[in-house]
């Protein structure tokens, strides 16, 4: 509740929670259907219509409803990156945690993992998971979450290996406090703050990853509406049909811009030796 | 004739809205041309603020000078008053006019240039020097400041530099202007005592030789009577006292000043020792601790061999008697933090024996650490920080159990509202009553204390050193006191045991180490510590090197031999 | 040097690590190299056939005998032949690496050029409004997918000023530098977009951060003047998140930016790897996964060399 307080009163906190709260609105009600068309039918007389009362941002080549599609769009985007960064999120705590606080060999056998993971940029590692798997949700999800695994598990390993050198933990050691505890009450619930954070901005990466991948065409697969395949097929279109490219670039960029503006402002609120310092 | 310095109802303020809630609020003072002024106060008074104003350093952390003027007398006769100059005029006055050394030597030089381009960048901005005539000048004024080596000395980098180094590069870059004010904010705080004492007597030497104005930041009242020509004591942003050192020392009128002077542990030779040693008869040590030796390999890991040790703890032996404090004295890296931390069993012992009596409750023994901000996880309540020790007894959380929690937070002097609250609701010194009273959750019968009244305020360490006493008959608890601070063990301990570079050189009664100590260190410690009756007293500059802790693999050092100075007070053999 | 000589030692090891993982990840990728290879057609293969094409190809062998085969050749240089090319998937990949790798400088130059300077401003005039404009425009680079800036920058040019960008083949610098620019200036700069905006980001944070720091203090008590604090004191103390940031990315980018080549139709390493694992050519896709792990590793052992070179507390061992 103090949390959301401070964003509310944070000048761009603000406006990045409002785009959130409306995309999630606009996700939830094309998740579900609640769209102005079907984002799947295809109005054959009305192809290729520029925005107009009855089409709100015009049609596509086939005559299907572009707004409908873009809304139906965002609940596919934020049910990929929700998942996949949850997925993620789960796996580099439990990475991170474990390889911070016991150290020595498995430290080493899991950072470097990781490492291995790293080396690899983050397109083409998704590219040979859905290789592999084949596309598909799922397959989106997996692959956006084994991008951001490793990330996460060095976000939380840092902390670790800071926390555990703290007075309160040599406290906890000198009571005899079990390591569950230890783990649980010191460690987990000072890393609350840092993962937050790096949850809203990992949110806005996966949303870019998946937009490049359906993009590419190796995310979701038609006719299912996707962000990034909405521009992909606008590419050749671009000169009779400009809406078909903007509408959808427009809503991309704002919903990423969204999750950073809302990042940004938790850190500052969560980190206040960064107060200011993130722009 | 018009003094070099006068100040007048100096008001300043942060923020927004600075002129709102000054910090400093109506400074006024004058500084006379080769003199110095102590500013006295503890933190909060607005002391250090009122420094960065003289050189507007304050501006660039957001201060503001929201009122007053700040008259200062340039050598070509002309006055400036810097509260109102623009920043080229500053510009050319800092370091050539108003020199300044800080609190931080660690982190007050660049880390990624040399002490020599650093020095000599301040040679070429203040004198107009430069290439070979500015190296040297930085190696004059390396020399000057007692660096051995100073052709050598000026290709390190900052890291590669001791604190005390670095502060006497900080001085050198200070002095390179021949600035006619100097600002010192603090300049020995983060410094070991001995140290301390080289780096007093340099600036007392410097000051002469160059007829340079001071003004002296300090929390210590100690440190002052050496140094200052007048005293002014501030406290929340307001002069409270301002006169003569021996006038405010010796006949302070304001109730603060008194406070500060009495109140506050001055360290007085041994003459302020306990003297309420519990009941003679059976001496039973609670903890006996024989040869305790700590050493961390350096090297190995990963892909190296381990090429050598820290020799952090050596052959250390004492007992600790029940209800009585055994204090251990030392400077940074005499192993007396390492020593309590084994004996909590937080580091393991390379050899020798900790030997604790079974005692009331199954962890006898308990700690208290240094920052109180540091040990209480900021994420819990303060019942949940209570009911940690239990839990991990296996003990239920209950009514009993937040009886006893209330009962220890009101003996501690805090009310069983606290409960709820979280650590960042309380202040420094009510966070360490907070760890007192969290250590004596299962009834210990030791409790060590590892410089657990040193990041306080010198006024609230007065408080917790009684309420510490008071405790100790109370509960009949024992102490193991780690303390750099003379001052305070002086108060506090029955025993003291001198330790120096891993080993204990002296231990005994407190009264007989303090006030005849017969080890050469004990002796050199003790002449460092600043005294109240040592008024603008030269303290020797001594600059004996800290012998090295790292040892090649394999090395063992000489049994030690011991002499019997007096009934109970031993020392170590020098050789 | 203590970091840097670790750093070495665990290098070959990770490469191990990740050889097998490509190698074995690859042999994962479901359906058979020949039949990939010759589509439909493959079902007109008598058995015999398809055994003389296996055994060309080496793909007859265990798995475990095929990656010691591969591993020992690749440390002669030899990466294997590629099934579709019919090829040396070496010689194929250092057709496309020129390519991929002025691409990424150019964005790193473009990244930094800008960067840098919008960030010691903004850090310098924190909360004015020079400072806001700065981190509003970052703000939205960093929000921006690459292949909205691309089509955006296609639209504008072909819509305007009639011109679209490359088409024909690359034509490299050695040929005509004109050319070649003209080719790889709106990729770079659709690529330099959001490494700019990161850049000057981090910029602006670490440099708030050290000139907050002691000893840009105790600079301006000696009298250095404001500019001489921002770049000799305070800058090169700044500059290695800057350069943690860059090596990243520009590791990142030397194995290929496959959506900013498929949109500008540039043959580099990126597409050339999409379009391997789509055809399933086994020893391509190595060769190239292999490839761009290298270049990344080389970069960030480049990037701890650098460290070294701006503080010498790395290069001379912290105390």
């Amino acid at each position: 509740m103090r949390i959301l307080k401070a964003i509310v009163a944070h000048p761009t906190g603000r406006i990045g929670a409002a785009i959130i709260a409306i995309y999630l609105l606009l996700a939830v009600c094309g998740y579900f259907g609640f769209t102005p068309h079907d984002p799947l039918q295809q109005f054959r007389v009305d192809r290729l219509k520029p925005p107009s009362s009855s089409y709100l941002m015009g049609t596509d080549l086939f005559g299907r409803d572009t707004a409908s599609r873009l809304m139906a769009g965002i609940g596919q985007s934020f049910i990929i990156a929700f998942a996949s960064v949850g997925l993620a999120t789960l796996l580099g705590t439990i990475i991170g945690l474990l390889a911070g606080w016991w150290g020595g060999l498995l430290d080493g056998v899991f950072m470097r993992s990781m490492d291995m993971l790293l080396a690899f940029p983050a397109i083409l590692l998704a590219l040979l998971i859905i290789a592999i798997v084949g596309p598909g949700t799922a397959t989106s999800v997996v692959a956006i979450a084994a991008v951001y695994t490793p990330i996460f598990a060095r976000v939380v390993r840092g902390p670790v290996l800071t926390l555990k050198r703290r007075d309160f933990v040599d406290a906890a050691r000198t009571f005899g406090s079990s390591q569950g505890y230890i783990l649980s009450r010191h460690m987990l619930l000072n890393l609350v703050a840092p993962l937050t954070v790096q949850v809203t901005l990992a949110l806005a990466w996966a949303l870019l990853t998946e937009a490049g991948l359906s993009f590419l065409g190796l995310g979701t697969q038609p006719p299912a509406p996707s962000l990034g395949l909405m521009m992909s097929e606008a590419r050749n279109l671009m000169q009779q049909a400009p809406w078909l490219l903007a509408f959808p670039g427009l809503t991309i960029m704002l919903g990423i811009l969204g999750f950073n503006l809302f990042g940004d402002a938790l850190r500052d609120i969560l980190d206040p030796r960064s107060q200011g310092r993130s722009s | 004739m018009t003094p070099l310095l006068r100040v007048r109802e100096l008001k300043v303020g942060f923020g927004r809205k600075a002129d709102a809630n000054p910090v400093v609020k109506g400074v006024s003072f004058d500084l006379e041309a080769g003199q110095t002024l102590a500013i006295v106060g503890e933190s909060g008074s607005g002391k250090s603020v009122t420094a960065l104003s003289i050189n507007r350093l304050v501006d660039f952390g957001g201060g503001k000078i929201v009122g007053g003027s700040m008259a200062f007398a340039r050598p070509d006769g002309s006055v400036l008053d810097i509260a109102s100059a623009d920043e080229s005029a500053l510009t050319g006055i800092r370091g050539r006019e108003i020199g300044m050394i800080f609190q931080e030597p660690m982190t007050s030089l660049n880390p990624v240039h040399t002490v020599g381009a650093q020095i000599e960048e301040a040679f070429r901005l203040n004198r107009g020097l430069g290439g070979a005539a500015a190296q040297a000048a930085a190696r004059e004024a390396l020399e000057r400041v007692r660096i051995p080596d100073a052709a050598e000395r000026l290709r390190y980098y900052p890291h590669q530099l001791s604190g005390g180094m670095r502060q006497r590069v900080m001085i050198a870059m200070a002095l390179a202007g021949n600035p006619r004010l100097l600002i010192a904010d603090e300049p020995t705080t983060a410094l070991d005592v001995t140290v301390q004492a080289q780096i007093m007597a340099l600036l007392a030497e410097l000051k002469a030789e160059l007829d340079m104005a001071m003004i002296f930041i300090t929390h210590d009242m100690g440190l002052v009577a050496g140094i200052a020509d007048q005293i002014m004591v501030m406290q929340q942003g307001e002069v409270v006292e301002r006169g003569p050192t021996d006038a405010v020392l010796d006949s302070p009128q304001h109730a603060y000043t008194k406070h500060l002077l009495e109140a506050v542990p001055h360290f007085r030779g041994g003459a302020a020792v306990r003297t309420d040693r519990p009941a003679e008869g059976v001496r039973k040590p609670v903890v006996a601790v024989d040869g305790l030796t700590v050493r961390f390999p350096i090297g190995g890991g990963f892909l190296a061999r381990k090429s050598g040790a820290i020799h952090a703890v050596e052959g250390v032996t004492f007992d600790l008697i029940a209800g009585e404090t055994l204090a251990i004295v030392g400077e940074s890296g005499s192993g007396k933090s390492t020593t309590a931390r084994a004996i909590l069993g937080l580091v393991a012992a390379t050899r020798g024996a900790i030997q604790t009596a079974p005692g009331r409750s199954g962890r006898p023994v308990q700690m208290v650490f240094q920052d109180p901000f540091a040990s209480l996880n900021p994420r819990l309540t303060v019942e949940s920080l209570m009911a940690e020790p239990a839990i991990a007894a296996g003990q239920r959380v209950d009514a009993r159990l937040r009886e006893r929690m209330v009962f220890l937070l009101e003996r501690v002097g805090l009310s069983a509202e606290a409960l709820e609250r979280y650590p960042h609701q309380f202040s420094g010194g009510q966070r360490q009553r907070l760890c007192i009273a969290r250590a004596l959750m299962l009834n210990p019968d030791v409790v060590v204390l590892d410089e657990a009244v040193s990041a306080l305020d010198v006024s609230v360490q007065a408080r917790v050193l009684d309420l510490l006493i008071d405790l100790q008959s109370e509960f009949g608890l024992a102490y193991l006191f780690i303390s750099h601070d003379m001052a305070v063990v002086e108060r506090i301990a029955h025993r003291v045991a001198v330790m120096y570079a891993g080993e204990v050189v002296e231990i005994g009664a407190a009264s007989a180490v303090l006030s005849q100590p017969h080890h050469a260190y004990t002796r050199r410690l003790i002449a460092a510590v600043p005294e109240m009756e040592r008024r603008r007293q030269r303290y020797d500059v001594d600059t004996t090197p800290v012998p090295s802790l790292i040892k090649p693999k394999g090395f063992e050092p000489q049994p030690a031999a011991w002499i019997e100075v007096g009934a109970d007070h031993r020392a170590r053999v020098e050789e | 040097m203590p970091y840097l000589a670790r750093r070495l030692l665990t290098f070959p090891l990770i490469l191990i690590g990740v050889s097998l993982l490509v190698f074995f990840s690859i042999r994962m990728i479901p359906g058979d190299a020949i039949t990939a290879m010759l589509g439909t057609e493959s079902g007109l293969l008598t058995p015999v056939q398809r055994q003389a094409l296996a055994e060309y190809f080496g793909i007859d062998q265990p798995v475990l005998v095929q990656y010691g085969r591969w591993l020992s050749g690749v440390m002669q240089g030899d990466l294997g032949l590629s099934v579709t090319h019919g090829r040396p998937v070496l010689t194929i990949i250092l057709e496309r690496f020129p390519l991929t790798l002025e691409l990424a400088l150019l964005s790193m130059v473009i990244a930094l050029g800008i960067g840098v300077p919008a960030g010691v401003l903004a850090a310098t005039q924190s909360e004015r409004p020079s400072d806001v404009t700065v981190r509003i425009i970052a703000m939205l680079g960093q929000s921006t997918p690459g292949f909205v800036v691309g089509l955006v920058i296609i639209y504008v040019l072909s819509v305007y000023f009639g011109f679209v960008p490359t088409m024909g083949s690359f034509v490299p610098i050695w040929v005509d530098p004109l050319a070649n620019l003209a080719q790889l200036i709106f990729p770079a700069i659709t690529l330099g977009f959001a490494f700019a905006a990161s850049v000057t980001r981090i910029s602006r944070a670490s440099m708030l951060d050290v000139l907050s720091d002691d000893y840009v203090r105790t600079a301006r008590a000696k009298g250095v003047p404001k500019l001489s604090v921002v770049w000799h004191h305070a800058l090169p103390n700044a500059l290695i998140p800057v350069v943690t940031l860059s090596g990243v990315e520009f590791g990142y980018l030397l194995g290929g930016a496959v959506i900013v080549e498929q949109i500008f139709a540039l043959p580099g390493l990126g597409r050339l790897t999409l379009e391997a694992i789509g055809q399933r050519d086994y020893a391509l896709v190595q060769g190239c996964v292999l490839f761009i792990a290298f270049n990344f590793l080389i970069v960030n052992l480049l990037v701890d060399l650098a460290y070294a070179a701006l503080d010498p507390r790395i290069r001379l061992g912290a105390r």
